[in-house]
């Protein structure tokens, strides 16, 4: 790490960041908006996250030199990362921000370009393609010093990781995660750990840093508190009207994904978590009309995401579950600091991933009727296999045993040439046919 | 009441038709014309042909209902409900012991399921690709130069089936060239392509599961190639109206007397 580089990222994290996020304040105070009469005024908290989420990737042009850079995956115990001072950069997060900004599809090209597979996950293509061609609607990342994932979201990140560590020449640091077919045993918690306290040296010679058990302690308090933080979150939806959308939800998730263990998430979830309950107890719904509750499952369409949120909210419905936002909620209980690594390991072992069919469908069964939910919607997305396999017999189950009426779309996270506008609009259309005027 | 008939009008991707009943639910007349290019004129000129038909004036029709991939063109229409939910309808009107109703037109296949009370309980349709719907067939049969009429019962006559690996459109269709160039008897290769489409529509039913008796409707009942072997996988008869592509229009009629 260099002392220019060191000066120049703090100089850009204390003045020149600060300094450009007011100017944008400024700027952005000029535009009045209309209220649109579907939905209550946007939640206060929203320019905050984005003033937090732009100086994240804004600063991430001055780490390199400043701090070490670590590309992670959403499931990976960033926990142990963040003793060591790493900034963490979430290749999902960024592959979101594409498809969100309707560039997934120009993104996906240049990776096939270079000979990947369509068939690859497209938050795969939009990384790769990054790392190949330089180009990305979200400004420039940071070149990594190493990679950090685990194998609890599914295989593809193994080699799609291997592929950029290969093209970087850096190390990739993996835990292995074995899948759940029934209930997590003994011997899979002390492989883990074994894996967990095995990166620490290889940690400590990346950052340049020792090992702090008690500052890694404290680490874990505080994602355990965020994550705790975030269940309330989503907790103010069972609420009718509920305060929020799981739309809106989509996008209060980024900082828990890729800033979680830092003091700053924990900040955010404190004040969204207040304005949600001011809602709850002024009876304010997010959805001016909600006359239907829904349950999403998946990953979001990125590129659809206001569109559905208009096209249900006329229909009086509101999401106010889904299994991917409630995925940095549910095992947040195992986290303990008297017991970092064998907690860690559970945590990351027992998510709705690396989890059988039969624990999805309970856990679906307990959201419905915590939220009462009416109906659900289910994106089977194209890149995603571990998520999209199994929802067919889910949504079979479900009727059985709650009676719940469901639709399946087809698309993809952020790839919009597998995503057809009128076969969508069609089977929502019959979808809200079947839930009745 | 002067104005006491109902019409519906279907505008699928190849053909629209249009269904005039009563307030007793009797249908009148129907027309089917091609969808072509331009589905609002499609759509007025069934209704038009339908009404002459039934020697009816256009102004005692009380409302009219669109479904079909071209309803929001439909501008006569009164309201708009997708296929799913006219063709559940239809099917209850024709056969009302029917729980199961599998629609496979030009360019969708649907497996709709209806409740006890003729509510709408689930449904399945095809994905983006067209394996699986009439298409598939029309293709293959210009492709072999075989009359579309003709397709499902070469299909029958056929001794065994050719194997068919692919069931996307375009990789099906060369590999009919090459098993064609293998000197495979070209009633088997269509039999083939029979036993892929219904294993497909197979798939999409066992997603909704078989409940009471089943009716076929759509463009693709006509052809008894497809209705054999969809009954053998079945293990029943499939309830067919004689004319099954004005299902969805009928259904749609049977909505607006409502
Ligand atoms: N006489 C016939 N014999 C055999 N098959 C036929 C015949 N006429 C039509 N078909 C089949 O029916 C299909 C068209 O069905 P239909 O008219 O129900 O479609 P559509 O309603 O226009 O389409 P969609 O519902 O998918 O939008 C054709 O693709 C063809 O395979
Ligand atoms: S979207 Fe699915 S396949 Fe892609 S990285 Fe995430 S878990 Fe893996
Ligand atoms: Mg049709």
């Amino acid at each position: 790490m260099s002392l220019t580089g060191q000066l120049r990222y703090h100089f850009m994290k204390d003045i020149g960041a600060p300094a450009l996020m007011g100017l944008q304040n400024i700027t952005k105070k000029k535009r009045i908006r209309k209220p649109d009469p579907l939905f209550a005024p946007p939640l206060e908290c929203t320019a905050r996250l984005k003033e937090i989420m732009t100086r994240h990737y804004y600063l991430a042009r001055f780490v390199p030199g400043a701090k070490p850079v670590a590309w992670v995956t959403s499931g990976a115990p960033v926990e142990l990362l963040r003793s060591f001072g790493f900034y963490t950069i979430y290749p999902e997060n960024h592959g979101s921000l594409v498809g969100a900004k309707k560039q997934g599809a120009n993104m996906c090209a240049i990776a096939e370009g270079a000979g990947y597979s369509p068939d690859l996950c497209s938050y795969a293509r939009i990384d790769l393609a990054h790392t190949l061609s330089g180009k990305t609607p979200a400004g420039r990342l940071p070149k990594p010093d190493i990679l950090f994932a685990a194998n609890n979201i599914c295989q593809t990140i193994v080699y799609w990781f291997k592929a950029i560590a290969h093209h970087y020449d850096i190390p990739l640091i993996l835990l292995d995660t074995p899948f759940n077919y029934s209930a997590i045993n003994d011997g899979d918690i002390k492989y883990m750990v074994a894996q967990l306290q095995e990166m620490i040296p290889v940690l400590e010679q990346a950052a340049k840093k020792k090992f702090n058990y008690a500052e890694f302690q404290e680490i874990i308090g505080r994602a355990r508190d965020t994550s705790l933080a975030w269940s309330d979150v989503l907790a103010t939806m069972k609420n009718r009207p509920a305060p929020m959308t799981i739309f809106e939800t989509f996008f209060h998730l980024a900082p828990i994904v890729s800033l979680r263990g830092l003091p700053v998430t924990y900040d955010y979830y404190q004040i969204l978590l207040e304005e949600l309950q001011q809602r709850v107890r002024q009876g304010i719904g997010a959805v001016t009309n909600e006359r239907k509750r829904l349950m999403w499952d998946n990953i979001a369409i990125w590129y659809k995401v206001r569109d559905h949120s208009v096209q249900f909210a006329e229909q009086g419905m509101n999401f106010v579950t889904a299994t991917y936002t409630n995925a940095w909620a549910e095992t947040t209980v195992y986290m303990d600091v008297n017991n970092p690594f064998e907690s860690m390991a559970k945590t990351y072992s027992l998510v709705i991933l690396n989890n059988n069919l039969d624990y999805r469908l309970r856990l679906m069964e307990r959201l419905i009727k915590e939220y009462q939910v009416d109906g659900l919607v289910i994106h089977s997305a194209r890149s995603c296999k571990p998520y999209s396999v199994g929802q067919y017999d889910i949504k079979r189950k479900l009727r059985e045993r709650l009676g719940i009426p469901a639709v399946v779309i087809d698309g993809d996270i952020t790839d919009a040439r597998a995503y057809s506008e009128e076969q969508t609009r069609t089977r929502l259309e019959a979808f809200f046919e079947t839930m009745g005027d | 009441m002067p104005n006491d008939y109902f019409a519906g009008i279907d505008v699928g991707s190849l053909s629209t038709e249009a269904v005039i009943v009563d307030s007793n639910k009797h249908l009148l007349s129907y027309s089917i014309v091609n969808t072509g290019i331009n589905s609002s004129a499609a759509a007025e000129e069934a209704l038009s042909e339908a009404l002459q038909k039934a020697e009816l004036p256009r102004n005692r029709i009380a409302k009219i209902i669109a479904t079909g991939y071209g309803r929001a063109a439909v501008g006569a229409a009164h309201k708009r409900m997708t296929e799913i939910t006219c063709h559940a309808a239809g099917a209850q009107q024709l056969f009302p012991e029917v729980r199961t109703v599998i629609d496979i037109g030009g360019q969708d296949s649907k497996v709709i399921h209806i409740g006890q009370d003729g509510q709408l309980v689930d449904f399945a349709m095809n994905d983006k690709c067209a394996a699986g719907t009439g298409r598939f067939l029309e293709i293959m049969a210009k492709r072999l130069e075989v009359k579309l009429e003709k397709l499902g019962d070469l299909a029958l006559l056929a001794e065994k089936a050719v194997s068919i690996s692919n069931t996307c459109t375009v990789f099906a269709e060369s590999e009919v060239v090459s098993l064609v160039a293998q000197n495979h008897p070209i009633d088997e290769i269509i039999r083939g392509l029979h036993v892929a489409i219904v294993n497909r529509i197979w798939n999409q039913v066992q997603t909704v599961g078989v409940h009471g008796q089943v009716a076929l409707t759509g463009g693709v009942a006509l052809n008894r190639g497809v209705v054999n072997l969809l009954e053998e996988k079945l293990e029943q008869t499939l309830e067919i109206y004689s004319e099954p592509q004005i299902v969805g229009a009928l259904g749609a009629a049977i909505l607006a007397s409502k």
